[in-house]
């Protein structure tokens, strides 16, 4: 069975929920860079709202944008990917637990703390009692809950799923990084820093096609690790009977760092016919950035537009490639529908 | 019809013991490993009681060879030493001559080590190999390279479900045919965290846990990593390999009532377990032994026990919770829980529930409380999570 | 007794974060959970941690704070006979 993405929604670095054109946007600053908060009044009861972290409150915002697109109250499944989950949180239940001695705890920043909050909050919030899982595996962290709903949409098992990717910036954790060298500071750049962000994406799933649909998934993948990116992609793309030179556009992960290794370029080399775009100079990088990637590479193929330049073009397939530091490689290829 | 998935391997080390033979013997005996806590300072250690494993976690890293500059958490040193017998267990001599996956699971992560060295990372340097290992991904990265996998590498978090849905992922992954076998399971070190996070919650109990008790008082939490490996039945046969049972059922649902506790009459877990049956073509007076999630706390026992009242109506079989040997291990609970069912099956027997003394007012059902031989075909296996998590899987003889 | 049950008000608000509420929005004999204040389970253990840790008072179980957690009123009753500090 054919699966498509009908709905869309994100909070991000980025003022509004879309992202269409990069002369639209605005590119993160060097260091730490804050999702812009949306109003969450009018979708969350104040009674539900004064507890909820901020990764739930864009994790719902996100996924509500999402259904409200696809025209779906209630989807079948709930498949969340989170890297460090909500990170706030557990940094506010770590210290107070460590400051008072493990007294006066209270379970509110525990309950946040745990992964699956967001998906679990989200499934109480719209009453779906259907399939929720959340996958935790740092920079595949999203793809994962893309395979598996894809895998149960095309199996039938399910007719449409949400799926979604969020993570919070935590001051503390980040500041440790930032002492590592691994996350650039206001004052300096490192060879391996990278400019972080946060955010939500959210995407529905789903085995019709409507006049809504962006994109069909066509395959995903990921790999811990991989010998060699002109056979990963190959032996990807074999598998729908296609070949590199068939992707028109290629939408890679890259923070243009020492991170990034060889593994864009060598992506860029094989796949010889096609555009590449970039998107982490306006998401930031986070363990569920490429998300972000993937929603550009949707609105590309349905308005077959690019997004760097806005130039229309005419685009059948998008192969999105992200990895981080040579680690949790993934491939999600798209078709125009 | 599909071909079906079948269990190879497992691997397993809990508070009683650290091989599958160990476990096994342990629950035979009626033997808990719940006791004093002694793997770090605590200001709850004198009223609280866990299932600690038996290892240290200096000992832990001699015995899996690992260099002095590793950075392993307690909680992917577990895992790496569950897998490594699972692996062993299966007979697999090179873990990447078949397409392997491996789908860990994990609550905590590294968060052992991060509350270690949290207000050290400013200052200590050397310490500071530890920041990336608090993900939970992490400990799943450890036990891929550990056990020298390189392929489809992914970590399921759902809070105590966590296991369970690893062994879901794997059998979809196995039956789309991403992958030729995948090890799955999970792993969860005790740590101060927990421990504080659950005692916030008020569910701990000062004594020992006594699941569907009417005086039940909360849980013991525990630590532990269980894997299994499961292959498509075909290539397991052409591998020659041993099978230990299959994997015929299983379901994922969401009780969508409460951020922790689980609603009232247990909608949640009748749904999977529901629809667990549904998919192993399976009616409920098949099942001939139910292996409870059983945490022992007032909520869970009632949620749970309703909803098992409800699936079952009067033809309840027999049922336990293994949670007094071995605590709540938490994400590992599912896998632990899976290799039990599968010794119920392997060896026909039913573990007792031990601790029980008085029946719950609200329920008509009794769990087992003495050790019994029978021929055991197909074991339930529920796991409940925060966040409305419902998990069951259903395991059965090949 | 009516300090103590403005400052409770004051308290509550800021430990459960009630955003929109004021003290004067709160009234003695307003239930706190269920139809009044709105309060779930998890307030109740937020609560049991302000009752330890401001007034000295340690409830082990959480079915004894049902009783006592009814009311503004009720709170600051069991408070005033029972604080330690």
């Amino acid at each position: 069975m054919k699966v498509y993405i009908n709905g869309l929604g994100s909070v991000s670095c980025q003022e509004g929920t879309r992202n269409f054109k990069s002369a639209d946007l605005t590119k993160v600053s060097q260091g730490l860079n804050q999702a812009t908060q949306p109003s969450y009044k009018d979708l969350i009861p104040a009674g539900m709202l004064r507890r909820m972290a901020k990764g739930v409150k864009m994790g719902i915002y996100a996924s509500h944008s999402a259904l409200e697109e696809a025209n779906i109250t209630v989807p079948d499944a709930v498949i969340t990917g989170t890297g460090l989950g909500c990170l706030i949180d557990s940094e506010k239940f770590l210290c107070a637990m460590l400051e008072n001695n493990e007294s006066y705890l209270t379970p509110t920043s525990f309950i946040q703390s745990t992964h699956n909050t967001v998906g679990g909050q989200i499934a109480l919030q719209l009453q779906c009692m259907g399939y929720n899982f959340t996958y935790v595996h740092q920079n595949t962290s999203f793809e994962s809950a893309l395979l598996d709903a894809l895998l149960q949409v095309q199996a039938g098992e399910l007719d449409n799923a949400l799926i979604g990717g969020v993570d919070e910036i935590g001051d503390m954790t980040m500041h440790f990084l930032q002492l590592a060298k691994k996350i650039n500071t206001t004052d300096e750049v490192f060879t391996k820093g990278v400019n972080y962000g946060e955010g939500a994406t959210f995407m529905v799933l789903e085995n019709r096609l409507t006049a809504q649909s962006y994109a069909e998934v066509v395959d995903t993948d990921i790999s811990n690790r991989i010998d060699s990116v002109p056979d990963y992609i190959k032996t990807f793309l074999a598998r729908q009977s296609l070949t590199p030179n068939q992707i028109e556009v290629l939408v890679v992960g890259s923070n243009q760092t020492a991170n990034d290794g060889t593994y864009y370029s060598e992506a860029q080399n094989i796949c010889s016919n096609s555009v590449v775009e970039t998107f982490k100079e306006f998401s930031g990088e986070y363990h569920t950035a490429s998300a972000f990637g993937l929603l550009n590479a949707c609105e590309m193929l349905k308005y077959q537009q690019l997004f760097s330049t806005g130039e229309s073009k005419s685009i059948e397939y998008i192969l999105v490639y992200n990895q981080f530091d040579g680690k949790d490689h993934s491939l999600t290829l798209l078709k125009k529908c | 019809m599909q071909e079906r998935i079948v269990i190879t391997g497992m691997g397993i080390i809990s508070a009683i013991g650290n091989t599958v033979e160990e476990n096994y013997n342990a629950l035979l005996s009626g033997q808990s490993g719940v006791g004093e806590l002694t793997l770090f300072e605590s200001i709850h250690r004198e009223t609280i009681k866990v299932g600690q494993v038996k290892k240290t976690t200096e000992q832990l890293i001699a015995e899996l060879e690992l260099s002095s500059d590793n950075n392993y958490t307690r909680t992917a040193l577990l895992g790496a030493y569950a897998a490594k017998e699972a692996i062993a267990n299966a007979g697999i001599r090179d873990i990447n001559d078949r397409k392997t996956g491996l789908i860990s699971s994990t609550s905590v992560g590294g968060m052992d080590y991060t509350e270690k060295y949290f207000f050290e990372y400013e200052t200590t340097e050397a310490s500071r190999k530890y920041i990336d290992a608090q993900g939970a991904g992490d400990s799943t990265d450890k036990i891929a390279d550990y056990i020298g996998l390189k392929g489809f590498v992914t970590t399921i978090s759902t809070a105590c479900s966590s296991a369970a849905n690893a062994v879901m992922m794997g059998a979809r992954l196995l039956k789309a045919g991403k992958l030729d076998r995948v090890i799955v399971g999970g792993t969860d070190a005790l740590s101060k965290f927990t421990v504080n996070g659950f005692n916030t919650l008020m569910i701990l109990t000062d004594g020992y846990n006594t699941p569907f008790d009417q005086n039940r008082k909360g849980l013991n939490l525990g630590e532990a990593a269980a894997y299994l490996v499961l292959e498509c039945e075909d290539i397991a046969i052409a591998d020659g390999r041993t099978i230990l049972g299959v994997v015929s059922g299983y379901a994922n649902a969401n009780d969508a009532y409460h951020q922790t506790a689980s609603s009232e009459n247990g909608e949640g877990a009748y749904l999977a377990m529901q629809k667990a049956l549904k998919m192993a073509n399976l009616s409920s007076n098949q099942v001939d032994y139910v292996n409870a999630h059983g945490t022992a706390t007032p909520n869970n026992d009632l949620s749970e026990g309703r909803a098992m009242q409800r699936i079952f109506t009067d033809q309840m079989p027999l049922f336990s919770s293994t949670k007094p040997y071995t605590g709540h291990t938490l994400a590992a609970a599912g896998a632990i829980e899976a290799v039990y069912s599968l010794l119920a099956i392997q060896h026909g027997v039913v573990f007792p529930n031990k601790n029980f003394v008085t029946p719950m007012e609200e329920l008509s059902i009794r769990p087992q409380t003495t050790l019994v031989h029978k021929e055991i075909n197909t074991v339930l296996s529920n796991s409940f999570g925060f966040g409305g998590n419902c998990s069951t899987v259903i395991f059965s003889k090949f | 007794m009516e300090d103590l049950k403005i400052e409770l008000k004051g308290k509550i608000i800021e430990v459960l974060n009630l955003e929109d509420i004021t003290i004067e929005d709160i009234q003695d004999n307003d239930p706190l959970f269920g139809d009044g204040l709105g309060l779930d389970s998890i307030d109740a253990l937020e609560l049991i941690v302000l009752m330890d840790k401001d007034y000295g008072i340690k409830l082990s179980d959480p079915k004894e704070g049902r009783s006592i957690f009814q009311s503004v009123e009720t709170m600051a009753t069991y408070i005033a006979a029972n604080r330690t500090k």
